[in-house]
C-alpha cells in the first residue's frame, strides 16, 4: 500500500507484474531499466537462479517527477512466474498498490495464462486486497510469434474485468512503456479516490 | 494495525528520526533504519551515505517475507528478530508494531548482545510512535476534510509525469 512521507515530501507506490512462467515479466523490467534516463532509475536488482529464472523477485525503483510538489517513486517488482514459487509469490503481492498482469500470447500458454490469473485472485484475496477494484491492466505479450492466440481469445478468456489492454513485445519494447504509463495513472487516480 | 496506506507527517518523522539516531549511538551501530513490511523506506540515521537504501529496503522487507512465511510454515506467528552475520559487517532486523522493520547495521566496535539489548528498547519507544501514527492514518483517511497531495490531482499532471 502507498506510503506518504510529508517530510521527504515523498509518495512511494508498489506496482507487481505478474504471470505465468517466462511470459516476460523481467524483461519488462530490463527493458524499462534500459530505457529509462538515469536520473529517474534506482538499481535493477534480481534474485535470480543461476539459470536466470527468477527466484524471488526483481526489483526497479522509478522516480516519475513531482506533483503538487510531492516526488512520486513507484517500486516496480516482479513475481516468479513458476507454479512452484508460489509461496514467494503470494508474499511480494503484500502491499501492491496495482497490478500489469503479463500474459503469454503463445496457444500453448492459454492454459497458464488462466492458472496464473486464478492465482493472482487467490493470492491478493489472502492479503485482503479485492482483485475486482486493485488497479490492473493487462499485456499481451510475445505478439511476434507465429503461434499466438488472437487479442480476441485472449481477451474473453483472461480481460473479465474489462481493463485496458496492451499488445506487447517485451523484448523489443514494444507496449512495456505504455504498460507502465496505464498501470502508474490508474494507481495514481485510485489513490485520489481513496482520498 | 491497520494495513492501508499511511501517511508521516514532518512532526512524526522527526520523532521516528531521533529514537533512530539515539539507537545507532547507544548501540555503537554504524546505520539505523525503518523500512515498512511493503518494503519502503521510512527514516535512517547514521552514515548511509555510500548505501543504496531504497535497495536495501526492498530487500529487507523481502527477506523479512521470507522468514514469516517459513515462521507460518512452522507454525510460528513470525521470527520476531533476524540476525546475519558478515565478515565485517552485520545486521539485525526486528519487527515493530506488526508494521515496520527496524534495521541495525554494525560492525566490531559493537555486539549482538549489546545491539540486541538497545533495539529492545527503542523498540517500546518506536511502537509507541507508530501506534500513534498509525491510529492518526485511520482516522484521517475517515476524515474527508483532511485531504492529501492526490486529492486535487488532474489528468494532466498524471501525463506530465511522463512528459
Amino acid at each position: 500500500m502507498s506510503f506518504i512521507n510529508y517530510s521527504g515530501k515523498e509518495i512511494n507506490c508498489k506496482i507487481v507484474y505478474y504471470g505465468p512462467g517466462l511470459c516476460g515479466k523481467t524483461t519488462n523490467l530490463n527493458f524499462i531499466y534500459k530505457r529509462a534516463s538515469p536520473e529517474t532509475k534506482g538499481k535493477l536488482i534480481s534474485l535470480a537462479t543461476e539459470t536466470e529464472r527468477t527466484l524471488f523477485f526483481d526489483f526497479l525503483p522509478l522516480s516519475l517527477g513531482a506533483i503538487n510538489g510531492f516526488k512520486i517513486r513507484f517500486h516496480l517488482y516482479t513475481v516468479p512466474g513458476q507454479v512452484f514459487y508460489d509461496a514467494s509469490r503470494k508474499l511480494i503481492l503484500r502491499g501492491a498498490d496495482g497490478i500489469v498482469f503479463v500474459a503469454d500470447s503463445q496457444e500453448a500458454r492459454m492454459e497458464a495464462n488462466l492458472e496464473s490469473i486464478e492465482n493472482l485472485e487467490y493470492n491478493l484475496k489472502e492479503h485482503n486486497i479485492n482483485f475486482n477494484t486493485i488497479p490492473l491492466v493487462m499485456q499481451y505479450n510475445k505478439r511476434d510469434l507465429p503461434n499466438a492466440t488472437s487479442i480476441l481469445d485472449l481477451e474473453r478468456a483472461l480481460n473479465l474485468r474489462k481493463v485496458p489492454y496492451f499488445e506487447g513485445v517485451a523484448s523489443t519494447g514494444k507496449g512495456v512503456f505504455e504498460s507502465l504509463k496505464e498501470i502508474a495513472r490508474a494507481v495514481i487516480l485510485d489513490l485520489k479516490k481513496k482520498t | 494495525m491497520t494495513d492501508s496506506n499511511w501517511v508521516l507527517h514532518e512532526k512524526d518523522f522527526k520523532l521516528v528520526q531521533e529514537e533512530l539516531t539515539k539507537l545507532a549511538a547507544l548501540a555503537n551501530a554504524k546505520i539505523t533504519f525503518l523500512v515498512d513490511k511493503d518494503g519502503h523506506l521510512i527514516a535512517s540515521a547514521g552514515d548511509a551515505r555510500n548505501l543504496d537504501t531504497t535497495s536495501l529496503a526492498s530487500l529487507t522487507a523481502g527477506n523479512m517475507a521470507a522468514s514469516g512465511g517459513i515462521a507460518k510454515l512452522l507454525g510460528e506467528k513470525e521470527f520476531t528478530f533476524l540476525f546475519h552475520e558478515g565478515e565485517k559487517d552485520h545486521i539485525h532486523l526486528s519487527v515493530i508494531a506488526q508494521r515496520v522493520i527496524l534495521v541495525v547495521i554494525f560492525d566490531e566496535r559493537s555486539s549482538l548482545g549489546l545491539v540486541r539489548l538497545r533495539v529492545r528498547k527503542s523498540g517500546e519507544a518506536l511502537t509507541e510512535i507508530f501506534t500513534v501514527i498509525l491510529n492518526a492514518t485511520e482516522k484521517e483517511a475517515q476524515d474527508k476534510e483532511n485531504r492529501s497531495p492526490f486529492a486535487a490531482i488532474t489528468e494532466a499532471d498524471i501525463d506530465r509525469l511522463f512528459g
